[in-house]
């Protein structure tokens, strides 16, 4: 006879699922304003209260208020919020132009816009950003063409990548974004060792990583995070929280109490987590560790608390594992309504003018469309050539792959 | 000219790479302070500094991970997998990242990397110390990947490793270390310094990648080896008597076909010998590609000498080894067949 009690077997799921009432009462939101702002060179122990908290800036009524308030211009806000207003925009006529069959896939920012938009303005030019598929915020708020992004989506033969890549795939040097990978993590500890490169010749330049709240799972976060610590890496180490990892709720990488911030002071690594919806928190609080990293003080992790307002993909379809209606219940709602309403209060903006920016900018990626779709889409129009698929593989054509480009024909 | 074991060789190639180009650095697991556990870095850190040859965290996917990083950035990272077998945790990053960045990114970004790694058997390592994975990384397009046999050729081929712009795989046969080895366990260890080709010019100089090297002429049949089995192929000739070309290939990838496939097409026979298990390694590659290029000259099928399909043993280490009685075996064996 066993007078052991037996083991139970442990699966987080999520407060609701499809057909149930959004339930996000778990989500605890500080005030607006009242988290407090550190030097930056505090040590890492000393504000383990930030890791479990949310910075804040923005309150109900729009006012920007605490000490994380951010010296940004109005003028400077107002390009903000054009920015994020781009990217959604790009990301509407992108998501239907796929389902207009011009190209395979297409992957959306919906509700995440200010965390790529405002790291990049807080950012300097020649600094390096490690992205995944989701912060094209990163291209959009540092000019860079909107048809070369669309050629690539269309893998035509304007495509940077010249059709080799899926589509969001983006890379460029130029414009401190680095190539996106389909693996996911891997980019995390590239960063890491970029930055390291950085501090090895010193440089002044700094890296920034990116990663989503699933892939925090993958071992390759735990050896960026280690190796950040150890060699204190300029570099800021980003998890875009936004709930949910395609079907998969946060809280299957996470587990059942803690935050992905709070993983960063298990290896001496101010950690911060921060309203990830509000452009002025999110810009104050990457400025904040930015600066950290260029006083070569280490490195810092940053928690972007969001929602994925979209489908994962133009492959997912997330009414079959969350209430339909979720994202609008999401308690720190839409970044670019928020921004606008601060605009709005602070007197630098108006109902009005906002209609007519929405206009402004979809005339704007209209055009930029017309001119990629110009050059071709997936399945029409000009394409990359054939040659292509054996250039670059090597820096130059080894034997082999001379031999195979001649069984082609090119 | 000084004379080298395979270690010191190594060490010559990563100080003359580090003293021409402030952008190479050197870092593994007990690389920095302590030099290696195979003293392949040893003093380097004392000459350079911390900051160009550091010690590292027991992370390979971290240590790769990171070189990738800063290979991105323009720096020319030289790291080390302390053993060949513990490779497995960067094989993402190798294969998915460090083979692709070029392509995937149309050469905006590129990866002039080196990731060295003591491979093969026959020191009694067993199973995570033995293994010889060149199959893993011959079959990852974007990757080259090189066996040195001898020290003159390990601090060539580091050299060029080192300046070439695109990642490359070093294997470096740890039973070769310390002395040259033909497979005769039961006779007494030979140094380097009584080998012809431990003759290591000090200064720079570079084995060109892609490039074989025929270390006995031969007509009878051709032996394509590499690494410690280019030893072991020499000694079975002797032993044999019968008139073999010993090929040392030297780069798996980009392979040096022409003069494999003109050495066959003269001997009309071919026996590929590895270390590493059979099925699906590199020797299947090298067997299909003679067969493709010398089909009207072959007198006999290509034979295989290899690694049995088991994991690596430790106490059965000499039934294992494909050692100079089993290719002697082959050898006649494939001379009879009309």
């Amino acid at each position: 006879m066993n007078s052991l009690t037996p083991l139970r077997f442990h699966v987080p799921e999520p407060a609701s699922r499809p057909g149930g009432k959004p339930d996000f009462s778990g989500v605890a939101i500080p005030k607006a304003g009242s988290t407090r702002r550190p030097p930056v060179d505090v040590a890492p122990e000393e504000i383990r209260d930030l890791a479990y908290s949310i910075i804040r800036v923005l309150n109900h009524e729009g006012q920007a208020i605490g000490p994380w308030v951010p010296d940004l211009t109005q003028d400077e806000l107002v390009a903000g919020l054009r920015h994020m207003m781009t990217l959604r925009t790009f990301d509407s006529r992108m998501q239907m132009a796929q389902r207009q069959g011009k190209t395979s896939f297409y992957m959306q920012h919906t509700g995440e816009e200010a965390v790529s938009c405002a790291f990049r303005i807080a950012l300097g030019p020649d600094d390096m950003n490690f992205p995944t598929y989701r912060q094209a915020g990163l291209l959009i708020a540092h000019d860079y063409p909107l048809v070369d992004m669309m050629c690539q989506i269309y893998s035509n033969a304007n495509d940077p990548m010249k059709g080799r890549q899926l589509p969001v795939f983006y890379s460029s040097r130029k414009h401190g974004f680095f190539s996106i990978s389909g693996n996911l993590a891997t980019q995390f500890v590239q960063a890491v060792g970029w930055a390291m490169a950085s501090a090895i010749k010193g440089d002044s330049r700094i890296a920034a990583a990116w990663i989503g709240d699933g892939s925090t799972a993958e071992s390759d976060f735990h050896a960026a995070l280690v190796f950040a610590s150890t060699y204190k890496a300029p570099v800021v180490l980003n998890v875009v929280n936004n709930q949910w990892a395609i079907s998969t709720f946060q809280g299957i990488a996470r587990g059942g109490s803690g935050t992905f911030a709070a993983r960063g002071l298990g290896f001496g690594i101010p950690a911060l987590r921060v309203d990830g919806n509000d452009y002025l928190a999110t810009y104050a609080v990457a400025k904040w560790a930015i600066e950290r990293a260029r006083l070569n003080l280490g490195p810092t992790l940053i928690e972007y608390v969001t929602y994925r307002a979209g489908a994962h993909s133009t492959s997912d379809d997330p009414s079959a594992y969350r209430p339909k209606h979720e994202s609008e219940e999401w308690p720190l709602g839409d970044p670019v309504i928020r921004l606008k309403q601060h605009l709005i209060a602070a007197g630098a903006w108006s109902e009005q003018r906002h209609k007519q920016t929405e206009a402004e900018i979809l005339a704007t990626v209209i055009a930029a469309q017309k001119e990629a779709e110009s050059f071709g889409t997936l399945h029409s129009g000009s394409k990359p050539s054939s040659r292509d698929i054996f250039e670059d593989v090597y820096s130059e054509l080894p034997p082999h792959l001379r031999r195979q480009r001649q069984q082609i024909g090119v | 000219m000084p004379r080298m074991t395979m270690i010191e060789a190594i060490r010559s190639a990563l100080d003359v790479a580090m003293g021409r180009d402030d952008n190479v650095v050197v870092y593994g697991e007990d690389v920095g302070f302590f030099g290696g556990v195979f003293r392949c870095t040893q003093g380097l850190q004392q000459k350079y500094g911390v900051s160009r040859c550091f010690d590292a965290p027991i992370s390979e996917s971290g240590i790769v991970g990171t070189a990738i990083g800063m290979a991105a950035y323009g720096l020319r990272p030289c790291v080390e997998i302390q053993f060949a077998d513990y490779m497995y945790p960067a094989y993402d990053q190798i294969v998915s990242e460090a083979a692709r960045l070029r392509y995937r990114s149309s050469g905006d970004f590129t990866c002039p990397l080196v990731i060295r790694m003591p491979t093969g058997g026959g020191i009694f390592g067993g199973q995570t110390h033995s293994q010889s994975p060149e199959a893993l990384f011959t079959h990852v397009a974007g990757l080259k990947t090189v066996v040195p046999s001898n020290p003159h050729d390990a601090k060539g081929l580091l050299i060029a490793a080192i300046e070439d712009p695109d990642p490359v795989i070093f294997l470096e046969p740890k039973r070769l270390y310390n002395g040259p080895f033909d497979g005769h366990h039961d006779r007494p260890v030979t140094a380097w310094s009584r080998h012809e080709l431990s003759e290591v010019p000090e200064g720079h100089y570079t084995t060109p990648l892609g490039k074989a090297v025929t270390r006995r002429q031969g007509e009878a049949v051709t032996i394509l080896a590499y690494g410690t089995m280019v030893h072991v192929a020499l000694a079975a000739v002797e032993e044999t008597g019968v008139d073999a070309e010993v090929i040392d290939l030297r780069t798996l990838i980009p392979l040096d076909l022409e003069t494999i496939a003109t050495s066959v097409a003269r001997t009309g026979r071919c026996i590929v010998l590895h270390e590493a298990t059979l099925t699906s390694g590199f020797g299947a590659e090298l067997a299909a590609l003679v067969q493709e290029h010398c089909f009207y000259h072959l007198e006999a099928p290509v034979m295989r000498v290899t690694g049995w399909d088991t994991p690596y043993p430790h106490a059965q280490e000499w039934d294992y080894f494909p050692g100079p009685a089993r290719l002697g075996q082959a050898l006649r064996d494939l001379v009879e067949i009309r």
